[in-house]
């Protein structure tokens, strides 16, 4: 009785070279992140032997007001480019999704150019736009984040509209002629059919533009005026020098929030998509 | 049957998948040669079946032996068997004739030989005028006949089907039956076929496992299954029945009798049966085994010439007609509003005017035709 | 799908916002620095737009290539092991049952939601001289010492600032990018096709070569090319993980913005990247045209 229950031909998943492979690719993908996190806990400043527990990088990294800043710039930065970005990617989604009208083919490869572009090329547009509109750098908070917020809106708006313009090519038309059919305007339709549709695709796109805003440096890094700092600005001129518990403390909250939002939005969506069926 | 002449032997396989039994404990022989058809519902485990044979699953337990070998740790590459897919799975971005090369690769048959042999087995399907066609440009019937193609050049020692007909139109589908056992006859190869469709079972088969459930129900040749159904589920998958819930009063060797509630009396059959005194049981009548007469108010019931006392009659009310053409299916309210079904072929243009929606009509059946259901 | 006539006040209200937003803050800037690639620095701080190409002339210098070819060869390095690793992964993930899935998606996905700084900042921590590996590698060393190996002393292992540690990073945090659309070519393919050339005599191996690639080769230059784009733009992990020669294109751009303060030379290599860019976008749209048009019926 080698083998009771043999293996069917295709369920690559449970051939001990396929665990193997795919026990490497997490161990590469997850041993870096859980160290971070092991040593933000760490009793010692050298961040390689395991001292005991403590707390003490947690509170030193709060206690660190321009870290603090730093990280409550970046979540105000991302919840404003979240709304805005939902906002115009769910009508540019709808847009491209509901109507015919010339020019729709090259506007709509047009409009998703800041997802290809590399960071760095539109990093150095947005630099020099401001730089000639001559925008004040020396506005008072949080008016000075509304560079970051302008520039993370026009790249993640259009990842959005994907998103929801994925979720939409799955609504069935016959549903807004069933409303139609049955006495509602087509305001009323629109309201009451089409966006119950699209909100497990809002949700997603919310996240998405939410990460995106919270991950994004090197955008930062060129539309951020002098006086402004966001939490990978911060992190990023840290690091540089040198590897301290403080950033490992920091990153583990960053990585923490990360994966609330997360779980919250896979919930949502799968509530959602629950209650349709 | 002894060993020799059996391909396929099914020893008592049982699939689950989770908590989900597929296949349960089924136990099956198919001899060398014959077209076989795994027949049930959807979900009834036929296809999980058919795959086993394939070697795409394993069974959870049992064994499987094909010529006489045990397939357990054979896998799909290398067994003797070769699959007609539901969907024909012909590889779109190769032309027909490297479709139907395909196998003949693995098979190490040299480049020279290849040729001839893709050629006529093109020939086999009459495909060998678009040997250089893409698949993209093809019907769906075309489509198919690479696919048997395809499987047929490995000279299989058995060929499995899925659903060959579910993705034809109608024309076809008809057209396809005929071909499809012409084929298998010239070939020689044992055919399994998995259908739903029992029309196209009884049509082409030889003979047809019918399963419900992951069990098998009865295997037999298409006539006795409509017959002589082993339980109540083949009586009623097979074609359409009347059934009656019963206790068998009279057991003898040359008659036997089973009371109904439901029909408000008596079933005779002029043969005995073999079934405890007094247990409950069902009896099974075909439409086209039953006879309507007229029923005038106050008549008495007729009694057929050449059938012995206690031929079946009952009384009815003719309540819906439907009409198909070749034949009539009556739908008769009996007296204590049970329904039953009456189907009469329309033998003359006129014949159908006889009966009409309300009539009173009588049944009359021959003590042959009722067939006895344990389960 | 409406025509726009039909509903026009709709369609207006719906569309201006997006448009307009798009052609302020991502045409004009794109514009500017199109303006500046052709222009001249006169004086400290001002640019004339003069239509000279010497901007564009000056990327031809050998140290400028020297960094192109380098940001070319180090990001299609990148790209290949990522698809060595993720195939197989992606080819795990087809055959795994609904929950499996799920599962091994979000595995997949949760290291790409996390922050780009802060992965890289933690393969940082584990391979510096004195971090996880190295010290890992030190004890055991010590250890062979101690029975008796006669091992010299202990050299720590120079993973950090090279070449080396660029591409494992650029693997790091690219691995996703081309997992999920090797997933999604994969996931799509009729897995009848794959069970019949396995019925038909076919290894795995061989059924792969000859049936999982031609049929999945859309989704898997989708895969290159979305791996290779933002490898080649990289900033942040060639500038945090190599060292002082392992400069890529787009350090080099940011430094003529922040140091060297040449703006139009930046520029002007900011738009040869975007040039590369566009030209594999196209490519792959041009390869997916022709394969929708084998696979359609």
């Amino acid at each position: 009785m080698a083998n009771k229950h043999p293996r069917a031909p295709l369920d690559y998943l449970n051939m001990p070279a396929m665990k193997a492979w795919l026990a490497g690719v997490f161990i590469f993908l997850y041993t870096p992140l859980l160290i971070l996190i092991l040593f933000s806990f760490n009793d010692s400043k050298a961040n390689i032997v395991w001292k005991g527990f403590t707390l003490k990088w947690y509170v030193k990294a709060f206690e660190n007001t321009q870290l603090r800043e730093a990280l409550l710039n970046s979540l105000l930065i991302a919840g404003v480019c979240t709304i805005i970005s939902v906002v115009l990617g769910a009508l540019m989604a709808f847009v491209f999704w509901r109507f015919k009208f010339p020019f729709k083919g090259p506007l709509e490869s047009g409009m998703s150019l800041p997802i290809v572009v590399p960071e760095i090329c539109f990093g150095v547009a947005v630099l020099m736009f401001f730089a000639k509109l001559n925008f004040p750098n020396d506005l008072p908070y949080p008016f000075n984040l509304t560079q970051i917020i302008l520039a993370h809106v026009t790249f993640a708006f259009p990842f959005v509209a994907i998103v929801v313009r994925a979720r939409l090519e799955g609504f069935n038309q016959e549903l807004e002629a069933a409303a139609l059919d049955l006495g509602a305007t087509p305001y009323q339709a629109f309201r009451d059919v089409i966006i119950p549709h699209m909100k497990p695709g809002l949700i997603a796109g919310a996240l998405l533009a939410f990460t995106l805003s919270l991950d994004d440096f090197v955008i930062t890094f060129f539309a951020s005026g002098p006086g402004t700092i966001t939490f990978p600005v911060k992190v990023y001129s840290m690091v540089r020098f040198s590897v301290t518990p403080e950033v490992n403390a920091a990153s583990t909250i960053i990585i923490v929030i990360t994966v609330i939002a997360t779980v919250l939005a896979l919930r949502a969506q799968s509530a959602t998509s629950a209650k349709a069926n | 049957m002894s060993d020799r002449d059996t391909i396929i032997r099914v020893e008592e396989v049982t699939k689950r998948y989770g908590k989900v039994t597929a296949v349960d404990r089924v136990t099956l022989e198919i001899p060398r040669g014959e077209f076989f058809a795994l027949l049930g519902p959807s979900g009834c485990g036929k296809t999980t079946l058919l795959r086993m044979l394939a070697g795409f699953e394993m069974p959870t337990e049992g064994k499987i032996f094909i010529d006489g070998v045990d397939m357990s740790s054979i896998p799909p590459n290398k067994r003797p068997v070769n699959m007609v897919f539901q969907s024909y799975a012909v590889f779109p971005h190769m032309t027909v004739f490297e479709n139907v090369a395909y196998g003949l690769k693995f098979d190490n048959v040299p480049k020279s030989e290849q040729y001839g042999r893709v050629m006529a087995a093109l020939a086999d399907v009459k495909l060998d005028h678009l040997a250089e066609r893409k698949p993209d440009q093809m019907s769906g019937g075309q489509r198919q006949r690479v696919a048997l193609a395809r499987a047929l050049v490995k000279k299989p020692k058995v060929l499995l089907l899925d659903e060959p007909l579910s993705a034809l139109d109608a024309k076809l589908r008809e057209a396809m039956r005929f071909e499809l056992a012409e084929l298998q006859d010239k070939v020689g190869i044992t055919f399994v076929m998995v259908t739903h469709d029992q029309d196209e079972a009884l049509a082409m088969a030889c003979r047809c496992a019918v399963m419900d459930r992951g069990k098998l129900m009865q295997t037999a040749t298409p006539s006795n299954l409509y017959e002589f159904p082993a339980n109540k589920f083949v009586a009623d998958f097979i074609g359409s029945v009347n059934l009656f819930e019963g206790t068998l009063q009279v057991d003898l060797p040359d008659h036997a009798i089973v009371h109904s509630e439901e029909l408000g009396g008596q079933i005779y059959f002029d043969h005995g049966v073999s079934g405890a005194s007094g247990e409950k049981m069902w009896v099974g009548i075909r439409p086209e085994k039953i006879e309507l007469l007229k029923r005038e108010e106050g008549s008495n019931p007729p009694t057929p010439e050449d059938a012995p006392p206690g031929c079946n009659v009952a009384a009815g009310t003719i309540r819906q007609i439907s009409y198909l053409g070749s034949e009539s299916i009556y739908e008769i309210d009996l007296i204590n509003d049970r329904r039953m079904q009456v189907s009469r072929p329309n033998l003359s243009r006129w014949d159908q005017e006889d009966f009409t929606w309300g009539d009173d009509v009588w049944l009359r059946w021959h003590g042959d035709s009722p067939v006895l259901l344990q389960s | 799908m409406k025509d726009w006539r039909e509903d026009k006040t709709f369609f207006r209200a719906t569309i201006a916002l997006p448009v307009i937003w798009f052609f302020i803050f991502f045409v004009i800037p794109m514009a500017i620095v199109w303006a500046y690639s052709v222009g001249e620095n006169v004086g400290p701080v001002d640019v004339a737009i003069t239509g000279t190409f010497a901007n564009y002339a000056k990327a031809f210098a050998p140290e400028v290539l020297k960094v192109m070819g380098d940001s070319i060869w180090l990001a299609a390095l990148t790209t290949l092991i990522c698809l060595v690793v993720a195939f197989p992964v992606a080819l795990a993930m087809t055959f795994a049952d609904d929950k499996q899935k799920t599962w091994l998606l979000l595995l997949i996905m949760l290291p790409f939601w996390t922050n780009l700084l802060i992965r890289t900042y933690a393969l940082i921590a584990v391979m510096r001289t004195s971090g996880v590996i190295n010290t890992g590698l030190e004890g055991l060393h010590g250890l062979l010492m101690t029975v008796g190996l006669p091992l010299g002393s202990f050299e720590p292992l120079p993973l950090l600032y090279n070449k080396f540690a660029v591409v494992v990073g650029l693997v790091y945090v690219h691995l996703p990018f081309m997992v999920l659309p090797l997933y999604a070519a994969l996931d799509r393919l009729d897995k009848s096709l794959i069970e019949a050339s396995l019925d038909l005599g076919a290894g795995h191996l061989e059924t792969i070569r000859r049936v999982i690639v031609p049929l999945a080769a859309p989704g898997i230059a989708a895969g290159l090319v979305i791996t290779f784009i933002p490898a080649l733009g990289a900033y942040l992990t060639p500038d945090l993980l190599g060292g002082p020669d392992d400069l890529m294109i787009a350090s080099l751009i940011e430094r003529q913005f922040k140091r060297a303060n040449d703006w139009p030379f930046g520029a002007a290599l900011s738009f040869i990247l975007m040039y590369i860019t566009l030209l594999f976008f196209a490519v792959r749209a041009f390869l997916e045209r022709k394969g929708g048009k084998v696979g359609a019926h």
